[in-house]
């Protein structure tokens, strides 16, 4: 087992063992933070996996972002308004079946699938210039049409939020 | 250094644990001589003298026996607190201040990590800060707490896309990431430094930086998470002895950590600003510390100088004043870029 290996068992680890807080705990805020160490754990294998860039772009949206509009609106919820937010276990069969079916195809396409591993492979020196490059060429269309879906989100919200001028004479 | 350290050892493990100490050589007595520098300085601003006592000399012992104080004190945790968080949330914070500088170059011969990803880690890792944050004031169920930790990951977030469009400015004319690239293209006298270059989209964006950054790490006149006089301390308010003192290192650490940011992407980082005359990496790491703790002292100096902003005034200066001039600037580089 040399540094890779153990590198990558601790992080998956991580990953696992947060996650399963995540499903298990009945405290949901115990199950948003650990989410933390979930999305630490799977950037940290997207940097041993030689993909920095979007390791810093996972900890930046989901932790950045997404993280923390999660534990706003349970701390909203649940310590300010005192709406109490319980998990529980519910529709165990329908769960257990559709989890298991999941799992198994899962499994499945793990063990059908024809691994092949490419040996050799020059190490990247920057990955940030080529995903650049590709963004504004050969995906330029899909990156532009994400960016609109976007901003049409954005506006949205910014719409939502406003305060209804008539509502208020 | 870490070729240095590769010819000694030859162990992997132990050159990256070396590697990832070093800034700690740097940031424990940084931390202790900028608290006695903070009350240094508030004192003489307010025409007072502050710790005097202490150790003798203008009381430069004051920081070290405060923080024996604190090693005694009894760790009190709230009975009504959320055990697990209430203790994990100080080493978050910790933490994520921390690894912003496995990317800050502090010398041209020690950076932890030369990734080319150097400033897009730095903006995402120093995220962590505001999970902790909020960690700390949901578990100390104290409504004081839970308040300080609100306003601070909105001012927090609030305040980042100005600092990141300002950071943009730079990556623009570098056209690279990595802080150790940014650095050698600045190189030689300080007008070769990237505040001078572009003239007036780069100043204006410096500008726009500090302010911004000064909200990031809540420092007044953005200190309104931990407003003594509304929220008692904000997030800390329930934490005592060595998690209390985790929170304030935390602190200090950022206050350093954006400093060196500033330093580096628009002050020429480790460059001597008199061209080859003491340059090399021994006083390259002299240079970018001092300009590092230049930063700082301006920090000390506004705190101790401006009026704290109501909540109102701070939305309005970060959408209405910085965002849109950082969007000036970045319009305007690029314009100028393509010409």
């Amino acid at each position: 087992m040399n540094l890779f290996d153990i590198i990558f068992y601790f992080f998956a680890l991580i990953v696992l063992v947060s996650a399963g807080i995540v499903v298990f705990s009945r405290n949901i805020i115990h199950s948003a933070f650990s989410l933390l160490f979930t999305f630490f754990g799977v950037a940290g294998i997207y940097i041993l996996l030689n993909a920095d860039f979007i390791a810093v772009a996972q900890i930046l949206i989901y932790v950045g972002g997404i993280l923390m509009l999660l534990v706003f609106g349970v701390m909203l919820t649940n310590k300010v308004v005192n709406v109490e937010i319980k998990t529980g276990t519910m529709h165990t069969l329908p769960a257990a079946l559709l989890t298991a079916m999941t799992a198994g195809s899962l499994c499945g396409i793990f063990y059908a699938t024809d691994w092949t591993i490419v040996e050799g492979i020059p190490e990247i020196k920057s990955t940030t210039n080529s995903l650049g490059e590709m963004f504004m060429t050969t995906y330029l269309l899909p990156f532009e049409v994400a960016s609109v879906v976007l901003l049409v989100a954005l506006i949205g919200a910014a719409m939502i939020a406003r305060r209804d001028k008539s509502l208020q004479q | 250094m870490e070729q240095f350290l590769r010819n000694i050892f030859d162990n992997d493990f132990f050159i990256y644990t070396v590697m990832a100490v070093v800034p700690l050589v740097w940031i424990l007595p940084y931390a202790l001589f900028v608290i006695w520098l903070e009350r240094k300085v508030s004192a003489h601003m307010q025409d007072r003298l502050g710790p005097m006592r202490t150790g003798g000399w203008h009381g430069w012992l004051q920081t070290i026996a405060d923080m024996m104080k604190l090693l005694q004190k009894e760790d009190i945790i709230p009975a009504a607190a959320d055990n697990k968080l209430y203790n994990l949330a100080p080493y978050i914070m910790f933490a994520g201040s921390y690894a912003v500088f496995a990317a800050i170059p502090f010398s041209s011969a020690y950076i932890g990590s030369d990734m080319n990803i150097g400033v897009f880690y730095i903006i995402a890792v120093s995220s962590l800060a505001v999970v902790a944050i909020l960690m700390a004031g949901w578990a100390s169920n104290n409504k004081w707490s839970l308040f300080g930790a609100m306003r601070s990951a909105a001012q927090v977030v609030r305040y980042e896309i100005p600092t990141v469009l300002a950071i943009l400015v730079v990556i623009m004319i570098a056209g690279s990431l990595s802080l150790q690239e940014i650095n050698h293209q600045q190189t030689g006298w300080f007008w070769n430094w990237y505040i001078f270059k572009k003239f007036p989209f780069v100043f204006i964006a410096f500008i726009i930086y500090f302010v911004a950054s000064l909200a990031e790490v809540n420092r007044t006149p953005f200190d309104i998470p931990e407003a003594e006089s509304e929220l008692v301390a904000g997030y800390i308010t329930e934490y005592s002895g060595m998690k209390f003192a985790m929170f304030m290192l935390a602190e200090f650490v950022n206050m350093f950590a954006v400093s060196a940011i500033a330093a580096t992407l628009f002050l020429g980082g480790w460059n001597s600003p008199f061209g080859d005359f003491l340059s090399g990496p021994f006083w390259g790491a002299f240079w970018f510390l001092s300009k590092g703790m230049f930063f700082v002292f301006i920090q000390m100096w506004l705190r101790w100088t401006l009026p704290r902003l109501r909540v109102d005034q701070l939305m309005y200066v970060s959408w209405k004043v910085l965002t849109p001039w950082a969007f000036v600037c970045v319009i305007g580089i690029g314009l100028w870029m393509m010409l």
